[in-house]
């Protein structure tokens, strides 16, 4: 069966950044297809390759990274969220003329309709969030 | 057409279980995850109306988020079902579509 | 894109302005509309505060984006449904909502209203028959 993930929540806030990439892990194991994994609101901070979590707590976002190299995950960040928040790519960088980025490699910025596309192309969409 | 709906608020800080077992068809499964957890316990207040639900719908709470929580299995109301995030994978699949109470 | 006709059903239970998610999720059925699906939006709970007359954020800084609600009938999205009990029990009537309307194409452009009205029973009945419910 074909998943959809929604993540509407940041890292270490709240714990829907955690039960989605639990979630996520378990369909994985049992064979399930995770078409994409979408960090919307808040969530597109799950995507930020500068946190520095204490020693002794999970790390959230490499966490999510190595799931998605294990299971070549496409984990997208919405854009319009991205940008209010300050996530930034690349071409983020450049078209908007910021100074630096912060985006994990292993997450893409893209469109909503990217969501959208994958609540269509999948047989669930499971959304997490406060 | 089955739903799993998923609670993840305390009954105690939003009403958002009760909004969800307001909408729910007969047959149709909840999950109780994250703090949503707190009502699946027994001897709370809302214990007598999480019981009259399981006349007309399944629950499930997540087992990993009671852990944490401090809570065991021997807490749980009868009638409720312990399930881990692979249950609550199977949970998903097996129903038509997840409806989350956010 | 796909040839696949799933209903969808966006979630609306969250009030505007406290938190962003009111306009992030009214920013989802826009870009939403472009992909012809059977498109229908419910507004419960704190939800129906979406729906208000008379919101000025002059005040508070923010950006009003109320008005974004009367363009859905622009996006071809013509059935929102709105919660007659979760209106009641915030002292609300249709009156204080604002009027959303469709043109049907079909009907000499007619405007058509494009809130219903339904009971807590009817909108389990529309969660229960769509495909897909969208939370935010």
């Amino acid at each position: 069966m074909k998943f959809a993930i929604q993540v509407n929540e940041g890292p270490y806030q709240h714990q829907s950044s955690d039960s989605a990439y639990f979630f996520t892990k378990a369909a994985l194991e049992k064979g399930h297809e995770v078409f994409r994994v979408f960090f919307y609101h808040d969530g597109v901070n799950n995507a930020s390759r500068l946190t520095t979590p204490p020693q002794d707590d999970r790390n959230v976002v490499a966490r999510w990274a190595e799931l998605a190299e294990e299971h070549d995950l496409d984990m997208v960040v919405c854009v319009a969220a991205a940008q209010r928040r300050g996530m930034v790519d690349e071409g983020e960088m450049q078209r908007n003329g910021k100074d630096a980025t912060n985006i994990h490699p292993r997450f893409r910025i893209s469109g909503l309709g990217q969501l959208v596309e994958a609540a269509i192309q999948s047989d669930r969409l499971v959304v997490f969030g406060d | 057409m089955s739903t799993l709906h998923t609670v993840n608020k305390s009954p105690f800080e939003k009403p958002s279980l009760d909004a969800c077992l307001a909408h729910v068809g007969g047959g149709a499964s909840v999950l109780l995850l994250e703090d949503g957890v707190y009502a699946a316990t027994k001897g709370t207040a809302v214990e007598e109306r999480v019981k009259g639900a399981l006349d007309s719908v399944k629950l499930f709470v997540l087992g990993p988020d009671l852990m944490a929580r401090g809570l065991s299995e021997d807490r749980v109301i009868e009638g409720i079902s312990v399930v881990d995030y692979a249950g609550f994978v199977d949970l998903a699949a097996e129903n038509d579509k997840v409806q989350a109470w956010l | 894109m796909s040839e696949t006709i799933k209903k969808f059903l966006y979630l609306n239970r969250k009030a505007p302005y406290g938190t962003i998610y009111a306009w992030e999720s009214l920013e989802v059925v826009l870009i939403g509309a472009a992909f012809d699906q059977d498109v229908s939006l419910a507004f419960m709970d704190d939800g129906v505060y979406q729906l208000t007359k008379g919101q000025d954020t002059t005040g508070v800084g923010m950006k009003n984006f109320s008005p974004t609600y009367a363009a859905l009938g622009d996006y071809e999205v013509k059935k929102i449904f709105v919660e007659k009990e979760s209106l009641d029990e915030r002292g609300l009537t249709l009156d204080d909502l604002q009027h959303l309307v469709w043109e049907d194409e079909d009907d000499d452009w007619a405007e058509k209203d494009s809130i219903r009205l339904v009971s807590r029973e009817e909108m389990t009945a529309i969660m229960d028959d769509a495909d897909v419910v969208f939370s935010f």
